[in-house]
């Protein structure tokens, strides 16, 4: 069967606390959905893998790799990406514990810990490494990312 | 100072933090469509045929593009066609090319392409490559249009050598009283950027050729494409946004011809090339692979006399810059060391392994690996402390490097001090290894870093500074932005000099080829010294231009005027004055007349004084300066599974003048956090046949969260007196030491030589066993 004869569906989707809706083929990942269909491209394509964790969005209040979900997986769900934070914490501590260079993996990293916060605010150092193994960041060592997490946990 | 040596935030900070940051992967464009590539399964092959018949049938599908004996395109020698033909020479190189009108039905139709390959004897490694009977991967080289300063060995396998000869080798050992010999190796391996290669290229009804890319080297992609396709150099513009990590990789020019390629095959639409995570790794450019050996001679109490070596590079199936990374091997080919008789052949070697770019560091830390183990060798044999063996012949002005260039106290740091500083940081004193329990030890190693970039003689740097009718200033450079914060930087630089509040410098992050002065490409570490100068010259225009429209306004001679503040005022009367707000577009005086106009600056930089090297002894001059430093690890390592944990890295380099302190510390401890990765766990499994096992980040495992050690980063301050605020390059050098500093360590835990990367515990238990790398 070619590709173009798959039958694109409608979709209602609650992204940052609106309803979209989007004609998608039933195999397009979230992430798909969110880049292509959206406009939403702080999400970042890295592996389509589920790998390095560019792509990682909060569904519900877990974080997910939008490129390991399938857009409909996500239609009884709320989706949060990184252009839904407004001024979070987290935002504030990356920029000014120089979490981050290039940039590109950021997103995916903020809406892990953003996850992480708002589950364990008093996370040890076990469970943040627990965490945040799950994303890969190429530019810094890491120890910045961690500073900026722990400023913004509970002592 | 103001503004120099501060924590100023990034300017796009933000934008990276709210998602509204734009990577060229981000582009959507009305019409686009979507090219995807079809790469080779084979290291060498012969093409038989290519059917292309049921491919075209495909929905979607507007193109399917297939190789052309002509033009050939590459760096340093147009030897590579940008999709194969007649054969294959790497596993992941681009075979076909199909453009679609979405990312699946272009792959859909690549996966229906039939192409028929009969496979070819497999070069695996350099050495294979020398052998008598290697089969020659290039039969052409002798036709190939080379660079200058490649010495190509046709009917070889030698894509290029350079020579060192200083002083007289052979002399050098027979005066030595002690002697080691050592071989080391490693494969090739990759950057890994998060951000995959991507590009959007068209074409317009007039010919402008519009690519938007990923890359540190935009003007060259622009002069590439015009010497391969005959295209006006000047109706080529290149956009390059953000880009999302490079570290050396996306200077190569690969994905955005092969971008060029498939608008043109579709009437000039616009058309996505983004490369997955397996052809990112595969197709595009790689790390450098290298097999060495490196021979030093002493005297009895440590001083070196002799040094001989052997590089051979890994060029893969393509020269690209490989004949640039052998030369940069071999002009800082000893380390940081004063020797009188120095012997260096640097050969880059065609194999069929993926081809390389450069990588951050620019074949440093892969030489010093080499000669920074051999050092330990040779300090274990003259029962030397490590460090007082490097201390001894720590390089120094008044002293020549491998090439001859006289050292002074400008081109150079200071060694003696960084050494000095990394003893107490690690406590040197306690000793190098400890004895902790049965099973674990806790182990310190070494290297001394240094480093010049070698950059193309006539490299140069260009900036345009705006006047904003509120009195801010727009700058303009051609630096990319790749994550090492240089925009910034050199905002912070035009703020200190313009003594302005930096808030106000506001600076464009893309750069275009057409609008843009060219920054040769954001390598080398160049950027702040190049770009900064460039900056500073355009601030002086600025300046000038200011006193001059405000002089005529004041009523006075412009040598009486200073600039501060976003004013031009008197010097000795600071109230009398004008703001540069009614200045910037020109003045207006009350009865309506004008004069002036918007308040532009414009300036340059070229590197000065850099020479080719002389083709047999290697004399000249191959770069401005030398960063250097010296680092250590601290391990824990397990004596029974050969497991280690890394507990401290340490950085002192010395960096001439830290103008933003936090993301100089960022620069160093990334560098560091990639050079341990590089040590300890990053290559390509490559198998007999000369295919890649691990082409995927779940393979293919870079550092991660939570197996950082504890960095500790110093600095000295040895001003560089012809840099901008005297700041010497910084951006590679954390990286260097760290695969000889960890390979040091764990030699001394195992009391195995360890001469391999990647140091994983597996490769240290066959080391001690006794066994080879590949077989079990």
């Amino acid at each position: 069967m070619h590709p173009s004869s798959y039958g694109k569906i409608g979709l209602h989707l609650n992204i940052n606390g609106e309803e979209r809706t989007v004609t998608i083929r039933p195999a397009d990942t979230l992430l798909d959905v969110l880049r292509e269909h959206l406009g939403l491209t702080g999400s970042k394509p890295g592996c389509l893998n589920g790998d390095c964790g560019a792509c990682t969005v909060i569904v519900g209040d877990l974080p997910m790799k939008s490129c390991l979900m399938l857009a409909v997986e996500a239609a009884d769900h709320q989706v949060i990406t990184i252009e839904g934070l407004n001024h979070a914490p987290i935002q504030q501590a990356f920029i000014e514990k120089f979490a981050f260079q290039c940039g590109y993996c950021t997103p995916g990293f903020i809406m892990n810990v953003h996850a992480l916060i708002n589950r364990h605010p008093q996370a040890d150092c076990e469970t943040v490494k627990e965490w945040l193994k799950s994303n890969i960041c190429r530019c810094t060592g890491y120890t910045e990312i961690e500073e900026a997490v722990r400023s913004c946990l509970l002592p | 100072m103001e503004t120099i040596g501060k924590s100023v935030y990034r300017k796009e900070a933000p934008d990276k933090v709210t998602g509204a940051a734009k990577y060229t992967a981000d582009v959507q464009k009305p019409g686009m469509l979507h090219a995807k590539l079809v790469i080779s399964p084979y290291a060498h092959a012969r093409i038989k045929d290519i059917d292309i018949s049921e491919a075209r049938k495909m929905p979607g599908v507007r193109a399917v593009l297939t190789g052309q004996p002509t033009p050939l395109v590459g760096e340093e020698i147009r030897d590579r066609p940008p999709i194969a033909f007649g054969k294959v020479r790497y596993h992941g190189e681009p075979a076909a090319v199909v453009v679609a009108d979405t990312p699946v039905q272009a792959q859909a139709a690549a996966e229906r392409i039939r192409i028929a390959y009969e496979p070819l004897p497999v070069v695996n490694s350099p050495a294979d490559a020398l052998r008598k009977d290697a089969p020659l991967i290039h039969e052409n080289l002798e036709q190939y249009e080379k660079g200058v300063m490649t010495y190509a060995e046709p009917n070889t396998n030698i894509a290029s050598r350079i020579r060192i000869r200083k002083g007289d080798a052979a002399k050098g050992f027979s005066e030595s009283d002690v002697i080691v010999e050592n071989r080391i190796s490693f494969a090739p391996s990759d950057h890994a950027a998060m951000e995959t290669r991507c590009c959007v290229a068209e074409i317009a009804a007039d010919g402008t050729v519009t690519i938007i890319t990923s890359s540190q080297a935009p003007f060259m992609a622009k002069k590439i494409i015009s010497a391969a396709f005959g295209v006006e150099i000047g109706k080529i513009v290149v956009h390059a946004p953000l880009v999302g990590g490079a570290y050396g990789g996306k200077s190569s020019v690969q994905w955005e011809i092969i971008g060029y390629l498939a608008s043109k095959a579709v009437g000039g639409r616009p058309v996505k090339l983004d490369y997955t995570r397996e052809e990112d790794l595969l197709t595009a450019p790689v790390h450098i692979g290298l097999d060495a050996t490196v021979k030093l001679g002493c005297s009895k109490d440590g001083k070196l006399l002799a040094a001989e070596m052997v590089y051979l590079f890994d060029s893969g199936a393509y020269a690209d810059k490989s004949p640039n990374l052998s030369r940069a091997g071999a002009v800082d080919c000893t380390g940081p060391y004063h020797i009188d008789h120095v012997s260096c052949d640097s050969l880059s070697v065609y194999t069929n392994h993926p081809y390389p770019s450069a990588f951050r560091g620019f074949a440093h830390s892969e030489v010093l690996f080499a000669f920074e183990r051999t050092m330990d060798m040779l300090a274990a044999k003259l029962q030397m402390d490590p460090l007082a063996l490097r201390r001894k012949n720590a390089i120094a002005p008044g002293h020549t490097t491998p090439t001859q260039v006289l050292l002074n106290t400008s081109n150079v740091g200071n060694l003696p001090r960084c050494l000095e500083r990394l003893q107490e940081l690690m406590n040197w004193e306690e000793g190098a290894l400890i004895r902790l329990s049965d099973r674990k030890v806790r182990a310190k190693g070494i290297s001394c870093i240094w480093k010049t970039s070698t950059i193309e003689p006539d490299a140069s740097s260009g900036a345009v500074l705006l006047a904003n009718p509120d009195g801010s200033i727009n700058l303009v450079s051609g630096v990319v932005e790749i994550g090492t914060g240089t925009k910034t930087v050199l905002a912070q630089m035009l703020a200190e000099k313009l003594r302005m509040d930096v808030s106000r410098i506001h600076v464009k992050m893309e750069v275009d080829t057409q609008t843009t002065p060219e920054h040769w490409k954001t390598v080398a570490s160049r950027g702040t010294f190049m770009a900064g100068r460039a900056v500073l010259a355009a601030a002086e225009d600025l300046i000038r231009q200011l006193k001059d429209i405000a002089s005529r306004v004041l009523r006075c001679s412009p040598d009486d005027l200073e600039v501060g503040g976003e004013r031009v005022f008197l010097r000795d009367d600071p109230k009398t004055g004008i703001s540069i707000k009614d200045i910037a577009y020109g003045y207006t005086y009350p009865n309506g007349n004008a004069i002036g106009g918007q308040i532009i600056g414009r300036g340059n930089y070229i590197l000065r004084h850099l020479t080719c090297l002389d083709p047999e002894t290697g004399a000249g001059v191959p770069g401005p300066e030398w960063t250097v430093g010296a680092q250590g690890v601290v391990v824990e390592y397990d004596r029974r599974d050969h497991t280690y944990q890394i507990l401290k890295a340490v950085s002192v380099i010395d960096i001439g003048n830290v103008l933003n302190a936090k993301a100089a510390r960022g620069q160093v401890i990334g560098a560091m956090s990639m050079g341990l990765s590089f040590g300890g766990r990053e290559t390509f499994e490559i198998d007999r046949n000369g295919i890649v096992l691990n082409p995927q980040l779940r393979t293919y495992r870079p550092l991660r969260f939570g197996e950082h050690p504890e960095y500790i980063v110093d600095f000295v301050e040895t001003p560089q007196l012809d840099a901008p605020f005297g700041a010497r390059g910084v951006g590679e050098h954390g990286l260097l030491g760290m695969p000889a500093a960890l390979a040091n360590a764990l030699s001394l835990a195992s009391g195995t030589d360890l001469n391999r990367l990647p140091l994983t515990p597996e490769f240290i238990w066959r080391t001690k066993r006794g066994t080879s790398h590949d077989s079990v």
